[in-house]
């Protein structure tokens, strides 16, 4: 038993050691809080390591829905934020828990659904048609249910239809409850539609019979935007390094990175910073 | 199906190509785990050792909240334990969270009723054996406890393996509390839910396939140190 316990300390001990070395560098660092769209697509890996051989600051991503990652920053918990619901985004700054509100860069959203199209959407001419369609033919409909901005774009675009999906949830419309790509793999399996952001959509490799069916509308424009968290509420934040880092973003160096990540050829982002905040 | 399939060649081709950042993310899915471990056994083990020894006030209540939370939700603990580490939390001031001592920390509150109950109920055993013998041989309590873990020990060792079982086997506390940050908080678990989300479902498999592996040897490694000492006893 004693053997046990020593052998299990000694082992952690050892581990330890080499954790350490391993993870705890001198380097400072900052806590972004962002979405699992912009994570998962590869584009913090192409991006954060031009940003840390320029600047010397690493920067740790914590990639949850848009929901989450302004609760973490309001709590404190993250340093910036890197999020896509422009309405939520201004309330945070108005709130006082963030500083300027920064435009970053854009792609779109586009509906996939299963390569038969059953709700002919496709033939839609506008998004809203395109989800009546949906809800007129009671056609199997993946929505994130997590107060992402996904999921905040997905109920503006039933509400524009006057219709409450929470009376139908359970039937037709199935709240799943999850990351973009965890609803990806679940629509794959039920064959349903789904809205989800272009650059999960092209970074996913599970897509079955699902194909896009429906984008182009002005609405599904999507739009990221990028905060410092104030230091006023929570005076332990790293205000200079996140200046540092969204200065970069914003720079013609950190606007020709984003432009240069590509996905099969394909820039995934496209950037639209201004240098002059927007609020 | 292929999936199955190419999951297997891609946990062969991951293993012997010495990958990198696979060999860190085990490296460090072993630290988080076994330091859990470590200090869950150390406390639960004497816990249960004492539950089955003393008698006081209060003694069945601890024992019947300790077997009830050895059934805890991982993200219960990750979401109390979040609350806790956040800046507006009692200890954020430690600024621990998102940090790989969070996520021992998460794993040990994991952990620690189960060790605890279950050497309980074993060294509850064990002591009726026991007891006539060593009150005629006039032991103190303490010098119960501390008999009773030693001569339990082959059997407390699968205790500790159940907890460390579940500490690696664990996704939901760790993400919570670790934020899953590349090269800082990734683990296992958080690997494979990463993965599959990203749909590299062969991968994520394939991660898993490791998991499986390692907990095996560490499993037999565990069991065959066990098994000598009680040989040697006999």
């Amino acid at each position: 038993m004693m053997r046990t316990v020593g052998i299990l300390f000694l082992t952690a001990a050892l581990l330890g050691i080499g954790g350490k070395s391993a993870s705890a560098q001198p380097m400072p660092y900052i806590t972004l809080a962002s979405t699992t769209s912009t994570d998962n697509s590869g584009l913090f890996s192409h991006i954060l390591p031009l940003f840390e051989a320029a600047s010397g600051i690493s920067v740790r991503v914590v990639a949850v829905g848009t929901g989450q990652a302004i609760r973490l920053a309001e709590r404190g918990d993250a340093d910036v934020l890197l999020v896509h619901h422009r309405p939520s985004e201004e309330k945070f700054v108005a709130q006082g828990y963030g500083l300027k509100r920064y435009n970053l860069m854009f792609n779109d959203f586009v509906i996939v659904g299963p390569a038969d199209d059953p709700a002919e959407i496709a033939r839609a001419a506008k998004a809203t048609e395109a989800f009546m369609s949906i809800s007129e033919r009671r056609a199997v409909f993946a929505s994130r249910g997590d107060n992402s901005g996904t999921h905040k774009l997905e109920l503006s675009l039933w509400e524009k239809n006057q219709l409450d999906v929470s009376k139908v949830s359970g039937t037709w419309y199935r709240e799943v409850g999850a990351g973009m790509g965890a609803t990806l793999n679940i629509a794959a399996g039920m064959n349903a539609y789904t809205l989800v952001d272009r650059a999960t959509w092209s970074s996913f490799k599970n897509k079955a019979a699902l194909k896009i069916l429906f984008q182009g509308d002005s609405i599904l424009f999507n739009q990221y935007g990028v905060i410092a968290v104030s230091p006023r509420r929570h005076p332990h934040i790293k205000a200079d390094l996140a200046d540092q880092f969204i200065g970069w973003l914003i720079s013609d160096k950190g606007q020709r990175a984003i432009v240069n990540f590509t996905i099969a050829g394909q820039s995934v982002f496209t950037p639209n910073a201004s240098k002059i905040p927007l609020r | 199906m292929s999936e199955i399939f190419s999951a297997f060649a891609i946990a062969f081709e991951l293993i012997v190509s010495l990958d990198r950042e696979l060999y860190t993310i085990i490296g460090r899915t072993m630290y988080v785990s076994i330091s859990a471990v470590a200090m869950a056994a150390l406390l639960g083990l004497l816990l249960g050792a004492v539950l089955a020894v003393y008698r006081f006030p209060g003694r069945r209540a601890v024992i019947v909240v300790l077997n009830a939370l050895m059934g805890l939700p991982p993200v219960v603990v990750g979401l109390v334990l979040y609350l806790f580490l956040s800046r507006e939390g009692p200890l954020g001031f430690l600024g621990l969270l998102f940090s790989p001592t969070a996520m021992v920390l998460a794993q040990f509150f994991l952990i620690l009723p189960i060790i605890a109950a279950l050497s309980h109920q074993f060294l509850r055993d064990l002591y009726l054996e026991y007891q006539e013998q060593l009150c005629s041989l006039g032991a103190r309590p303490n010098q119960v406890v501390f008999t009773l873990l030693w001569d339990g020990r082959v059997n407390l060792v699968t205790v500790v393996m159940a907890g460390f079982g579940r500490a690696i086997a664990e996704v939901g506390a760790v993400l919570i509390v670790g934020g899953n940050i590349a090269e800082l908080t990734r683990v296992m678990t958080t690997t494979i839910a990463l993965e599959t989300s990203k749909g590299n479902l062969a991968l994520a498999l394939a991660l898993g396939i490791v998991l499986v592996f390692g907990a095996i040897g560490l499993n037999a490694a565990a069991y065959t140190l066990g098994g000598v000492s009680t040989y040697r006893r006999i």
